[in-house]
């Protein structure tokens, strides 16, 4: 079992208090998901940069570490804020790959979570409740969000296995259930160079998608292959740069519950996960269908 | 009417409230904010009115007693009911009703996945659509849906009846349809007026069930094994 929640701001007055309802829906999945918990923000993109969120288990060292490193570069403009076990890097659009390289080689602690003009990624072991205060999720605004709270099935609780799991720049995936042929899946995948963190299996599922957007297929013809490739258990919420899609397996055990209003298009696995919302009573809230695609974008 | 509030009253307080009530005393629920196993195992004549969205497992066990949800409810709706009524204004999620033994449930919207999943004896009657593998292995009572039915319709069906007015995607393994008789005709209308439901047309219902091909085993099977 676990929880997802997500929220697309259609009226600047949900996208104004976005980390304040995400916060609210994540919490009250905490007893779908009492391990860990995380969440993908997407805030306002930024003239020709780029945001990059990496993780550390000791940040203050690291991080300062990192900071420095980074100055001594006279090429590499950049800005760092840190978010508890977290650092936000913002940097030149044409130096990202650089910087991530400079990253992997000199700091083999640092975990780079996601990339993107948009999207930052905040995920760490603990209730849900700990999490959101950890980042200070209530403060973050945003055109729409993401969030996962776990309960570990397939593999260890650990900061790398909570979701949201980066599969792209801007794009990111969380996912309750379990997949039955992520081992097969994960070797395959080794075999065309993808790389892994952790034995989880929604990040093979992420790493998947990743492979086939990077082969040329879109993020809804990805989706799509899922169905046919992918065995198991599963809700998957996407989030991409413009909005996020949802899809479940054939057999839809895993619930999933949607909601609409003139102000937002809301996901949660269940209809207690929306009832802080406003004007909730008002909405259109349905079960999405199974093995079906759906999309929400700006 | 006894009024009895989430927003000051704990899920374990309501409950025990409903289950320790007497004998023909009603209740209002309010703000349940799709609170799970609410109104579940209560045993006597009592009426719930349930103001607003349930979680999982409402209405679970049911005996005599009549509640009614003015909103949706989620997954396991009055699973393994004995008799009474629900009712449901909203939809309804997965495997609702599933093995009831007997009583109604009336379902105003849709219902989702597996509805009367192994169902025992309970009818139940959806306004709207059904989704995939309803009535799955269903051994008696009978499944009204006046909309469409998903994939997989009655699969491994025993004994029940399943009445259509819309359409089928397609019908599960064993799962056949049948001549709507005299007998079914009448047997849908006491079906729908227990339920106080009138707006309806029999003529436009179709008949599943039973073919009954799987109660015995086939000995022409026998190569396979």
């Amino acid at each position: 079992m676990c929880g997802i929640v997500g929220l697309f701001a259609k009226k600047e007055n949900i996208s104004a208090n976005l980390g304040v309802h995400l916060s609210k829906m994540l919490e009250s999945m905490s007893d779908r998901g009492p391990d860990s918990a995380g969440l993908a923000i997407y805030g306002k993109p930024l003239a020709s940069k780029t945001k990059m969120t990496v993780q550390s288990r000791s940040p203050k060292h690291d991080f300062q570490k990192l900071k420095k490193f980074l100055s001594a570069k006279k090429d590499i403009s950049f800005s760092l804020k840190i978010h508890s076990t977290h650092a936000v890097i913002k940097l030149d659009v044409k130096q990202k790959d650089q910087v991530a390289s400079l990253i992997n080689d000199t700091f083999p602690n640092l975990r780079i979570l996601s990339v993107g003009k948009k999207m930052e990624i905040y995920k760490e072991i603990g209730k849900p409740a700990e999490v959101v205060k950890r980042f200070e999720i209530a403060k973050m605004k945003g055109s729409h969000g993401i969030g996962h709270t776990r309960m570990a099935t397939e593999s260890a609780v650990t900061t790398l296995g909570a979701h949201p799991f980066s599969t792209g720049e801007d794009q990111c995936l969380v996912h309750n259930g379990s997949l039955s042929n992520h081992n097969s899946l994960r070797r395959e995948l080794i075999r065309k160079e993808m790389t892994f963190e952790t034995e989880n299996d929604s990040e093979v599922a992420a790493s998947f998608i990743t492979y086939k957007i990077n082969s040329g297929k879109t993020l809804k013809e990805a989706l799509e292959s899922a169905l046919v490739e992918l065995d198991g258990f599963y809700t998957f919420v996407v989030g991409t740069e413009n909005g996020f899609g949802v899809l479940r397996d054939p057999i839809a055990c895993k619930p999933a519950v949607l909601a609409e209003t003139p102000d937002y298009v809301a996901f949660g696995s269940e209809y207690r996960a929306l009832t802080s919302l406003p004007k909730i009573e008002k909405a259109k809230v349905w079960e999405p269908e199974p093995a079906t695609v759906y999309f929400w974008g700006h | 009417m006894h009024i009895l509030d989430f927003n000051k009253l704990s899920l374990r307080d309501i409950n025990k409230t409903l289950q320790g009530s007497d004998k023909n005393s009603s209740f209002s629920i309010r703000n349940p904010k799709g609170s799970h196993a609410l109104a579940v195992g209560i045993n006597k004549r009592i009426t719930v009115k349930v103001v607003g969205s349930v979680g999982y497992y409402c209405a679970g066990m049911n005996k005599f007693s009549d509640i009614k949800v003015e909103g949706s409810a989620g997954p396991g709706l009055g699973e393994n009911m004995m008799s009474g009524n629900i009712h449901v204004t909203g939809d309804v999620s997965q495997y609702a009703g599933a093995s009831g033994h007997g009583g109604s449930i009336l379902v105003d919207g849709n219902a989702s996945s597996r509805c009367g999943i192994s169902m025992k004896g309970v009818d139940i009657i959806v306004k709207g659509n059904v989704g995939h593998m309803s009535a799955f292995m269903a051994q008696k009572g009978n499944l009204v849906i006046f909309g469409d039915a998903g994939h997989a319709l009655g699969d491994s069906i025993y004994e029940a009846n399943i009445y259509v007015a819309g359409e089928v995607a397609s019908l599960g393994a064993d799962c056949i349809e049948k001549r709507m008789t005299k007998k079914h005709l009448s047997n849908l209308e006491n079906i729908l007026s227990n339920a106080n439901v009138s707006d309806y047309n029999t003529d436009t219902f179709r008949r599943f069930g039973s073919a009954r091909s799987l109660y015995n085993f086939d000995v022409d099977n026998a190569k396979i094994y």
